[in-house]
């Protein structure tokens, strides 16, 4: 097994940055080697061989039948089956990345599902690419990590902010096409109510606005941030991106209305419910939106005039 | 009825068992992660196709205690390992959501 050594989890930020920014079609190889269904898996061995390769996709034109990889020859020459059709010994079921997607995704498919390669489709189903886990640019990439890590390491990390008295104020970053880590700063705060022992039904309204907030921030945004103030009597969230902007606010604030495209649908995004669901669990609401600028979303939650005592009573 | 016990009833794989003892109150079918947040009750099910880490985020959130996923869809396994982190049992049945949603009705009786 081949994991890439970069993970979305463990990465600087400019690395980061590079994971969401860079595209799958930015890094694929694209001269592909591919062999029609009727090729023999020896025929295939020998493309194997002949290109230092060990997965060979099944296509005729830019259609996609299937993959071969060095396991099913293997395979093949302990059965004596080499000689026979590539299509009866292929792998069909496969997992494929759309060239449109965001490297990242690539990365954490080779963590998820174990291949050594992903074909590459376009928006046709078209077979464009193959992303291979030792693909040159992967090496690329490791270098840029070495270099930011060490530019990294000479820059301190900010300190935490510190709240006033009574009031707590937490800031969390949304990066564009985070998905790995969308949904911690809801989780954060819900810890945080959960620990002032809030009623549960409580808890839900303010979870489900702020994972609405990071998701959109996520799917819809170059990025932002997400800022809970909390205090004695409201918990106050803010989403505040830096771009595109929402051309039709009025429009994107009612249910189904979406600008997500399929592969983030695929993903259970994009149901164009999101705001429509800050503002009913929401006991104040705005959202300023300028095309070219940013959106703010704002959404506030009230908590009940006397904050109740923490969840483990104390018994003298 | 307890989630573990639903799923032997409905003879599903068992793919994540921690947090499988618990009462489930309700179910919910849906895809839509949004649509899950609005609507699906607390303490419930949810059955889905969608096994990816943000469906746990989700179910987190709103206090789902178990998933079911239809149709054998792949569970990758850092969708596991967050289920297994949160405590939310995750399940996984051949049929599809209007199969499985009608088996689970009838077996909460509800």
């Amino acid at each position: 097994m081949n994991v890439l050594p970069i993970s979305p989890e463990q990465s600087s930020l400019v690395i980061l940055d590079l994971l969401f920014k860079l595209k799958i079609k930015e890094v694929m190889t694209t001269t592909l080697i591919t062999a029609p269904r009727g090729a023999s898996l020896r025929d295939i061995q020998r493309l194997m061989k002949e290109n230092g390769i060990t997965g060979v996709p099944i296509a005729e034109g830019r259609r996609l039948f299937g993959i071969v990889s060095m396991d099913d020859i293997i395979t093949a020459l302990e059965n004596g089956t080499v000689d026979e059709r590539a299509d009866r010994h292929m792998a069909t079921n496969l997992v494929v990345l759309e060239d449109d997607m965001p490297l990242s995704f690539g990365i954490s498919y080779f963590d998820k599902f174990r291949y050594g390669r992903f074909p590459v489709l376009n928006r046709n189903n078209e077979l464009v690419g193959i992303l291979t886990s030792r693909d040159v640019s992967a090496s690329l990439l490791l270098e840029l990590f070495k270099e930011y890590n060490k530019l990294e390491a000479q820059i301190q990390p900010p300190a935490p902010a510190a709240g006033e008295r009574g009031r707590v104020r937490r800031k969390f970053p949304a990066k564009r096409y985070d998905f790995e880590n969308a949904g911690k700063a809801s989780h954060e705060i819900k810890k945080e109510l959960t620990g002032r022992g809030y009623d549960p039904r409580l808890i839900r309204r303010v979870s489900v606005a702020a994972y609405e907030m990071e998701l959109n921030m996520v799917v819809h945004s170059e990025g932002g941030a997400l800022t809970c103030l909390l205090d004695p009597d409201r918990v106050e969230l803010i989403a505040q991106d830096h771009g595109p902007g929402i051309a039709d606010v009025d429009w994107a604030m009612q249910e189904g209305c979406t600008t997500a495209n399929e592969w983030i649908k695929s993903l259970g995004f994009g149901a164009g419910m999101g705001l429509p669901n800050i503002r009913r669990v929401a006991d104040e609401f705005d959202i300023q939106s300028t095309v070219g600028v940013g959106t703010t979303v704002r959404a506030v939650i009230r908590l009940p005039p006397v904050a109740p005592s923490p969840a483990p009573p104390q018994t003298p | 009825m307890n989630a573990l016990d639903l799923a032997r009833k409905l003879n599903w794989e068992i793919l994540q068992p921690d947090g499988a003892e618990t009462e489930i109150r309700g179910a919910y079918t849906s895809d839509l992660l949004s649509d899950v947040m609005a609507h699906a009750p607390a303490d419930g099910l949810l059955i889905t196709i969608q096994a990816n880490i943000n469906t746990v985020a989700v179910a987190t959130l709103v206090h789902l205690r178990a998933l079911v996923v239809c149709h054998r869809r792949p569970a990758p396994d850092d969708f596991l390992a967050a289920a297994r982190r949160e405590g939310v049992a995750v399940f996984r049945t051949t049929e599809n959501q209007y199969r499985t949603s009608v088996r689970v009705a009838y077996a909460l009786n509800d």
